[in-house]
């Protein structure tokens, strides 16, 4: 019987997080920087939280022949329906980590979409107007905190905070899942990096 | 059911083939398999079985041949120059009747090629893996989780008919992420036992002899025709295909693997603009599944193939419709992945009854042209 009664809730609970899956819209995010930021594991965080949430979820890396310190990118795909291509083209988020990927992707993004950037490495305004435009000192905000090289952790906080893609709690369970088991000592100062950058506001510097 | 998880196609290929009771590798690396390796290397000897990096992919393949002679499942993996070296072996495994499972995680050819996504060994799979008169299963996942399923179902295919298999998966599918649940773990001492190992007589029964050489004509043409009527029955029973609206369809996209996946976002394109469109998505690509493509003749007006090479399957798509209706092509190459807005135009092209083989360069056909 409580066997009956526990698979209830747990079928209740799966349902309800299923129609809230439904309810989000499709998102195809585009992280980029340089290689070594942490742009794969921001990507595989958000990809973790989707699945939890019971979506469609894709992640895919850029592995082109790039050096030490070249580019990086990843294109994270969060769904209702089966994905097609994981390949983001046109992605509805660009989060940016340095001024060539910006550069590179800005153009691409689709018209009323998102930009993200990390403004300690990109200082920049958009020429484009039919975008949404935020920025945070993800990198300053990281080392003021003790918590060094974790800059890619704070924008995905921030973007949980400027697009609800998912929820607090279902990203930390991510990071639980994601921080591989030699290195558990460092699923605190994940969840703290994620909380900085959901709990920053801000400014609109770009006067817009 | 199990729970799923996050992970890379390779890694859920290598960690599936663990749980088919695979406990032995032998390889070498090349991007964009490596990560299947670099898994193997991590969790096989745990497990008291052999990982080892050959000092070439030919080596690799032999110590395969050597492994599946002693009646154990057995695997390796590359890309495709790697798997052109390994072909000899391939095609000695052939002639000595052995399994084994050999994943080809296609990057862009010929020569050394790219690193990028590519359908390019198409041809080299499932016609001529090697030389001789002979075939491998080819099995083509289209998503992680098929990356997982069809490492099994390859070791299954290849011990029950006594045959190498294959996975061609392509570089979008060896590097990204999806959510995967994983197959129950066999034990490798409770899969069917194989009596034409070489595992010692123990002094109670005739010696097993594992080879490929014959040099009667006669018990050679006696033996490949034997191993020909194997295919036959295989072409018969073991054809996999996933059909998506093809019921009413007037138009049949054919695409595997990465191609598939593309398609698909193009036909629920399509079929938003009321064009009449399915898929038929080969899961073997040897055995071809001939008897879905002629089925879908009796609604469709044309063909549509769709992969990532200048046409390779085109002429299986042809040969299975053949004649009865146009079949047109569409592709890129050289690691280039088409967009859905560019196989909706070819889709719109062929809905519109022309016949093509389209292959544009990638600057100059733009989406709604």
């Amino acid at each position: 019987m409580s066997n009956t009664a526990t698979e209830n809730v747990s079928d209740a609970v799966r349902s309800a997080t299923r129609e809230a899956a439904n309810a989000s819209p499709d998102l195809n995010i585009l992280l980029a920087g340089f290689g070594g930021q942490g742009i794969l594991f921001a990507g595989k965080l958000i990809a973790y939280a989707g699945l939890l949430d019971g979506r469609e979820v894709s992640w895919l890396p850029s592995y082109g022949p790039e050096m030490r310190g070249g580019t990086a990118n990843c294109s994270v795909c969060l769904a209702r329906t089966p994905i097609g291509s994981p390949l983001v083209i046109e992605p509805d988020v660009l989060v940016a980590f340095n001024r060539p990927s910006y550069d590179s992707f800005v153009d691409k993004v689709k018209p009323g979409g998102l930009v993200l950037v990390d403004k300690t490495m990109i200082d920049v305004c958009p020429l484009r107007e039919d975008i949404r435009f935020e920025s945070i000192e993800a990198t300053q905000l990281a080392e003021d905190n003790e918590l060094k090289g974790l800059a890619n952790v704070v924008a995905v906080g921030k973007l949980l905070q400027l697009t609800g893609f998912s929820t607090v709690g279902q990203v930390e369970v991510a990071i639980e899942k994601s921080v591989s088991a030699k290195r558990h000592d460092l699923i605190g100062f994940n969840k703290k990096a994620l909380a900085i950058g959901y709990d920053t506001v801000s400014p609109k510097d770009c006067d817009r | 059911m199990g729970e799923k998880i996050l992970m890379k196609g390779n890694e859920a290929l290598a960690e599936a083939a663990i749980r088919a009771g695979c406990r032995h590798f032998f390889g070498y690396p090349i991007t964009p398999q490596t990560e299947l390796a670099a898994y193997m290397s991590r969790h096989l000897p745990k497990l008291g079985g052999t990982y080892l990096q050959a000092e070439s992919e030919i080596a690799a393949i032999n110590m395969v041949y050597g492994a599946s002679s002693a009646g154990v499942r057995v695997m390796t993996s590359s890309s495709s120059p790697g798997v052109s070296l390994k072909g000899e072996g391939i095609s000695y495994m052939i002639g000595a009747d052995l399994p084994g499972l050999i994943v080809n995680v296609n990057r862009g050819g010929p020569g050394l090629g790219g690193i990028q996504p590519s359908q390019s060994d198409y041809w080299m799979a499932t016609r001529a893996t090697g030389h001789g008169d002979g075939h491998v299963f080819v099995l083509a996942p289209s998503t992680v989780q098929e990356m997982a399923d069809l490492a099994r179902k390859a070791f299954d295919l290849g011990d029950r008919y006594r045959m190498p298999a294959m996975i061609l998966a392509d570089g979008l599918l060896g590097q990204m992420m999806e959510p995967v649940e994983l197959p129950e773990p066999l034990d490798p001492a409770a899969l069917p036992p194989k009596p034409w190992a070489t595992t010692g007589t123990q002094g109670t029964r005739e010696h097993n002899i594992i080879n490929s050489l014959s040099l009667v004509a006669q018990i050679l043409e006696d033996s490949v025709i034997k191993r020909y009527e194997r295919y036959v029955l295989i072409k018969d029973v073991e054809q996999m295909a996933q059909l998506e609206y093809v019921e009413d369809a007037e138009l049949v996209v054919v695409a595997y693997g990465a191609a598939a996946r593309i398609a698909r976002s193009a036909i629920t394109a399509a079929r938003e603009e009321g064009i009449k469109v399915g898929m038929i998505r080969p899961i073997t690509l040897w055995p071809f599944p001939t008897k879905a493509i002629k089925n879908a003749c009796a609604t469709a007006r044309a063909f549509l193939s769709v992969e990532l090479n200048t046409g390779q399957m085109v002429d299986d798509v042809r040969l299975a419709v053949d004649g009865s209706v146009p079949v047109s092509f569409f592709g890129h190459t050289g690691g280039i992945v088409p967009t859905p807005a560019e196989v909706l135009v070819a889709i719109r092209k062929a809905c519109a009854g022309e016949t093509f083989h389209l292959l544009p360069y990638h600057s100059t056909l733009k989406a709604g042209e």
